[in-house]
Formats: C-alpha cells, sequence, structure tokens
C-alpha cells in the first residue's frame, strides 16, 4: 500500500491513508453516535497523541472527528459524532454508519497536545467538545498526572458523561446551565495552582468566552489551548493555472493538489526531498505572477520579490502564474 | 595516476561493509549547512554501495559500540538525563523502536506486547527480557539506558512547548564536541546558538519549524560530519581534554590517513506517536582516510570540500589545524 497509489483514488488529505472497518455504533445520547474503527485484521493501530483526531473519509468529502481513547497501542479508534441535519453531510453519514463497513481514514493527527511539563491539567468542554478532552482525561489517569474538567452540557444530552465520572471523580464538575458555568468558570480560573494549563473544546463563541476570561485574569498564552482542526495541515488553497512557458503548456492546478505534483503528473521531473517546503530542493523560477508563499525556506525578502516559489506547498494568489519550466 | 586510481579499486565486490555502507556524506566539491533533511528509509547509492534503507541499523561494531556506550554511562552517569515530564516520551521510545528493529531484524530479535506487558528478546546480547510500559522499575538499568543498550544511536527527546522545542532528555555518549548534561533544559535554538552561519542563514529556526510540523509517524533524516582522531566515538566535551590535543599533532603524524576519521552522523527525527515527543537519534559512522581512499571519487571528493571549506566552519567543527593536511594527502595519492 503506497501513499501515492492511494492519493489518486482518495480525497488528497488522506494521505498515507488506512482502511478501517466499522467495529461498533453505539448511541451516546438522541442526537450523538459513538463509532469505533479497528483493523480488519486485528492488528494493532498506530499510537496517538491525547486531543488527535481523525480524517474520516465520506463520499466525495472527508471530516476531522476527534478521538475519545488514550492513544496508547489501541486495538481501536474511537469517535463521537454529533449529528447536524443542515451541514455538509458528514456527521449524516457517520451516523448512517454499521458495524462491518469499509471506511478509509488518515493517520490520527495531533493539533490539540496535552503539556507535558503541566502540573494540572484543566480541562473545559462544551457539548461534543468533551471529545478530545476525554482523550486527555484518559491520557492524565494513565500516566497519573493532575487533571480536573469542567462539562458543561445540558440535562440528559451531554456524552461520555459515565466516562468523565469514572475517570475524574471528585475532579469533574458538571453544569447543565449557563449561569453555573461562569460562577464555576471564574472560580476556576482564580484558583488554580501554578503550571496549571487550561485546554477547552466546544462551540466557537463558548471557547473565545473561555480563553477571552483566562487571559483577562492573567493566564499567559502559553497555558491556554483550544481545540482548532484546520492548524494541522495546510488547508487545500483555491484552484490556479500555470503557464509553463519553456514547455509552452499550461496546466490547472486543483485545489487540494500541490504544484508540485501537478508539475510531476505533467511528466516534468522537479527535484524535490522533503515536500514540505523547508529542504528548498524544489524552487521554481517564477516570471509572472504572484505566489501565494506557504513555505518556511525562503526568507521573508526572497519572498517578496517573487521570483522563485517552493512548488509542493505554495500556491497562487493570482488565477495564473508563469513559470520558467 | 588514472591507472593507479583504477587498479586500486574499481570492482566494489572486493571493498569491505564498512566501506561498501558508509552514508558518504559529499556529492559535490563544496560543502555548506543546509536544512538537508529527506523522508527515512530511503536507499542511497554510492560509489562504493548503499545506506539508508533502515531507521535503526546494526553493524559489525554493535556488541563493540554498546560496550563503549556502557562504560562511558559507568564513568559518567551525566551522559543520560531525563527531566521528570520526559517519562512517557522515553516509554514511548521503547515502544515504537523496539518493534521497528524487529521489523528490520526479525531473525535475531523479537518484540511481543499485550497491553503494556512486554517480551523483548535480542540474540545478539542473548536477551530475553519481561517489562511493562509505564513501569520504570521492571527495567532495572532504567527504561531510557535499557533502549540505550540495544541500539548503536544516541537519543536526544525534544518536548514541543510554547511554540519552540526544548531538549529535555537524552542519552548522548558518543557527541561530537557537545554534552546533553550542559545542554538538557535548552531550547532548540539555544542548543544551535554556537554553530556559524546557521543563525544568519535562519537555518535552525527553519529546522525547528520543519521539526515542531511533524506529525506523529513520518519519519525524516539528514547527515551532518566532522572529523575524528583515532576511532573514538567519544569526543565530547567532557572528555575534551583527552582528545582534543591530537588535534594539534595529527597534521604532522605520518600514521594521518589511518589515525584520521571521517565521521558522519546520521540523524533521525520521527514524532513519537503517543507522548508526542520528538526524537532525534544520532548514529555516528568512522571511517579512516585511507578507507575513503579506496574509493577514488571519495577521495576526490573529500580532499576538495576540505580544501573549500571557509575557515569559520573548519573552526567550528575542530578541524582547522589538520583540514588542509588531510587535504593534500587525499589530493595527492
Amino acid at each position: 500500500m503506497t501513499a501515492t497509489a492511494l492519493q489518486t483514488k482518495f480525497h488528497p488529505v488522506l494521505e498515507g491513508t488506512l482502511q478501517l472497518e466499522v467495529t461498533n455504533v453505539s448511541a451516546q445520547t438522541d442526537s450523538i453516535t459513538s463509532i469505533t474503527f479497528g483493523d480488519p485484521l486485528g492488528e494493532l493501530l498506530p499510537s496517538y497523541v491525547p486531543g488527535s483526531h481523525l480524517v474520516v473519509q465520506y463520499g466525495t468529502g472527508a471530516n476531522a472527528y476527534s478521538l475519545t481513547g488514550a492513544g496508547n497501542a489501541p486495538r481501536e479508534y474511537a469517535i463521537s459524532v454529533l449529528r447536524v441535519e443542515d451541514g455538509a453531510g458528514g456527521s449524516l453519514a457517520m451516523h448512517a454508519l454499521s458495524v462491518g463497513d469499509r471506511v478509509q481514514v488518515s493517520r490520527p493527527r495531533s493539533a490539540f497536545a496535552p503539556a507535558a511539563t503541566a502540573k494540572h491539567h484543566l480541562l473545559i468542554a462544551a457539548g461534543i467538545g468533551i471529545t478530545p478532552v476525554l482523550s486527555h482525561a484518559r491520557y492524565a489517569a494513565e500516566w497519573g498526572a493532575s487533571a480536573s474538567l469542567i462539562y458543561v452540557h445540558r440535562p440528559g444530552t451531554g456524552a461520555h458523561v459515565q466516562d468523565a465520572r469514572d475517570l475524574l471523580g471528585s475532579g469533574l464538575t458538571e453544569c447543565t446551565d449557563r449561569g453555573s458555568f461562569q460562577e464555576v468558570l471564574t472560580r476556576k480560573l482564580t484558583t488554580q495552582r501554578l503550571g496549571t494549563h487550561l485546554y477547552v473544546c466546544g462551540p466557537a463563541d463558548f471557547m473565545d468566552s473561555v480563553l477571552e476570561q483566562a487571559r483577562d485574569l492573567g493566564w499567559p498564552k502559553g497555558l491556554l489551548h483550544s481545540e482548532a482542526f484546520s492548524a494541522a495541515a495546510l488547508d487545500d488553497g483555491q484552484p490556479f493555472a500555470v503557464n509553463l512557458a519553456r514547455s509552452g503548456i499550461t496546466v490547472e492546478v486543483p485545489a487540494g493538489v500541490s504544484l508540485l505534483e501537478t508539475l510531476e503528473n505533467a511528466g516534468l521531473s522537479i527535484p524535490n526531498m522533503c515536500r514540505k517546503g523547508i529542504c528548498g530542493e524544489c524552487a521554481v523560477p517564477v516570471l509572472r505572477g504572484v505566489p501565494q508563499h506557504r513555505d518556511l525556506y525562503l526568507t521573508d525578502q526572497e519572498k517578496a520579490d517573487n521570483t522563485t516559489m517552493m512548488c509542493c506547498v505554495s500556491r497562487s494568489l493570482d488565477p495564473e502564474l508563469e513559470l520558467d519550466l | 595516476m588514472n591507472t593507479v586510481l583504477n587498479d586500486t579499486v574499481r570492482d566494489t565486490d572486493v571493498l569491505p561493509e564498512r566501506i561498501k555502507h558508509f552514508p558518504f556524506p559529499f556529492s559535490g566539491d563544496i560543502y555548506r549547512y543546509s536544512a538537508n533533511v529527506e523522508p527515512s528509509r530511503k536507499i542511497i547509492t554510492t560509489e562504493a554501495g548503499a545506506w539508508g534503507g533502515r531507521l535503526v541499523h546494526i553493524d559489525e561494531h554493535y556488541l563493540a559500540e554498546l560496550k563503549d556506550r556502557d562504560e562511558v554511562l559507568e564513568r559518567d552517569p551525566s551522559r543520560l538525563q531525563v527531566l521528570p515530564h520526559m517519562r512517557p516520551a522515553v516509554w514511548d521510545a521503547i515502544s515504537t523502536l523496539l518493534p521497528a528493529l524487529v521489523e528490520e531484524y526479525p531473525d535475531t530479535l523479537s518484540f511481543a506486547r499485550e497491553g503494556n506487558s512486554c517480551r523483548w528478546r535480542n540474540s545478539l546480547q542473548d536477551l530475553d527480557v519481561e517489562f511493562t510500559i509505564g513501569d520504570d522499575t521492571s527495567l532495572p538499568m532504567g527504561p531510557l539506558r535499557f533502549l540505550g543498550s540495544q541500539i548503536q544511536d544516541d537519543l536526544v527527546f525534544l518536548d514541543h512547548r510554547q511554540d519552540a522545542l526544548w531538549l529535555d532528555a537524552g542519552v548522548v555518549t558518543f557527541a561530537a564536541d557537545w554534552s546533553v548534561g550542559f545542554d538538557v533544559g535548552m531550547k532548540f535554538m539555544e542548543v544551535h546558538h554556537p554553530v556559524p552561519r546557521v543563525k544568519e542563514e535562519k537555518i535552525a529556526s527553519r529546522a525547528e519549524q520543519f521539526l515542531m510540523r511533524l506529525q506523529p509517524g513520518e519519519q525524516y533524516r539528514r547527515t551532518n560530519w566532522t572529523l575524528t582522531i583515532d576511532r573514538r566515538l567519544d569526543t565530547s566535551t567532557e572528555t575534551y581534554p583527552d582528545w582534543a590535543h591530537d588535534r594539534i599533532t595529527i597534521a604532522d603524524d605520518p600514521a594521518l590517513p589511518d589515525r584520521l576519521h571521517l565521521r558522519v552522523e546520521v540523524q533521525h527525527m520521527i514524532r513519537l506517536p503517543h507522548s508526542g515527543a520528538v526524537l532525534f537519534m544520532v548514529r555516528s559512522y568512522l571511517l579512516p582516510l585511507s578507507d575513503i581512499a579506496r574509493v577514488p571519487v571519495w577521495r576526490e571528493n573529500m580532499g576538495r570540500v576540505l580544501a573549500e571549506l571557509p575557515d569559520d566552519m573548519a573552526e567550528y567543527k575542530g578541524i582547522i589545524h589538520y583540514a588542509k593536511a588531510a587535504s593534500d594527502w587525499l589530493l595527492a595519492n
């Protein structure tokens, strides 16, 4: 199984993917379903960092879901999905899965990791935001780290409530209305021991509010963590065209496909190494147009010159670029 | 002269393994620092053979180098450092590297895991050991020292926090003029501060950015090099008095071609899957100039690289006193 073979068949973000089988589907609440995936041959799955997410393919799309386990040499990957009737379709597709179905998933990606040096982990979740912090709570239990959780959910609609109670005992504070949460939050934010890290996951306005209050109370930025699915990978970008001056051809670069891949598919041999915008090998000369530089290789000055771009990660701000290729 | 070169060795079959698998680092006549990273396990063919197909490489020096490491650690326990928050990372490295080793050497090694209970058998050392992941007392010498007793690589663990990497653990017995005891607790950028040109050219900051973006399961590598007098792996700052003086006298020593070694570090960078720590593995290979010279292209490449190397780089690498002597010998023969 090679990543390149899969890339042509599957969604571009599913690089180095795993094909897994649905091993269990169970309703957490009326609107939240837990789904576990396992290796069809029963092999252990790659471990993951607490707070990681899995990108799961459905139809022509792909969605990221937080893993709810601790991540230590797991036999299964577990996600819990809130049904969103008017979403892009991912959650409905997940809710339609049944045991034995095959799904294509990414390797777990880490973008919400616990701080190893934390003296205490203060976890704060609202609604379906429980999923990544549950993973954190399990990891803390695995290593005997100190953790507590404030979990906001409406009565009877909270997922993993029993898991949270079992894991955290008296370290769990459940809030079922806004007023009581605000009271608990203020108290917790002002009584943590030095070296406490805060992790929050939930609706965007909920996270913003928690982070803003923490900052206002003097919490340093380095101690605040919030879940953001898009931070781990560069986004797909916009489609654009490249005119290859020497070759006399124009090729289209679709969203989600790199310029490097496009040039390779067009039969060009571009020297390259890391394919992540670091090594500088895949520099291509730009004759016209403004590249959208996304690499870590070129200096700010070189980027401003717009005469060179790293074709593995960089794209275009103009509809068309002309390259000296 | 060409006749002589061609007669010396052209048939790579007769070259010994140490030359055939040596990761010769120069591809041209000029060397500069760069973030020369590439995906690991890619086989690189050289003029003499090939290297690089493995993440962990066991060669004919395996037992001797591990004995060497053990003696260094007995003499100087400061070569092993684990800040308390790095315990999970060390166990993560054990549960990642032992299975990786078995994949590469299934005939001599085996690893079985049930939950956190593990059994490791290493027939090269006549070893059969059971331990429990997460339980430090299950490995009497300690988890990191145990891991260091199974592979030839030095290991450095970097914690990722506050948008930086911190060197917070390691077992480093074969350092090329640095000290893990001194560096432990420092940031990646602080560790690299003394390297010339690297700051101006932003190489270290790019490397750090790259490492911070590594995802679990990704494996990259790079090479670095210097010169070492005699087959001495432990050239750490702590033993400076033992080896530094040789650097002054070697230029005039008729035994220079046999005593002076090209030292190449194959450095692997992986993100550990469960702890999220970055593991930096340094495997050092030493080959004397007399062996380098058996491969004509290597002799010329290395001779020219040394002749051209700017003084600030030669000074930092600690080779400025004898780089010319080495280059003269390589280019004259």
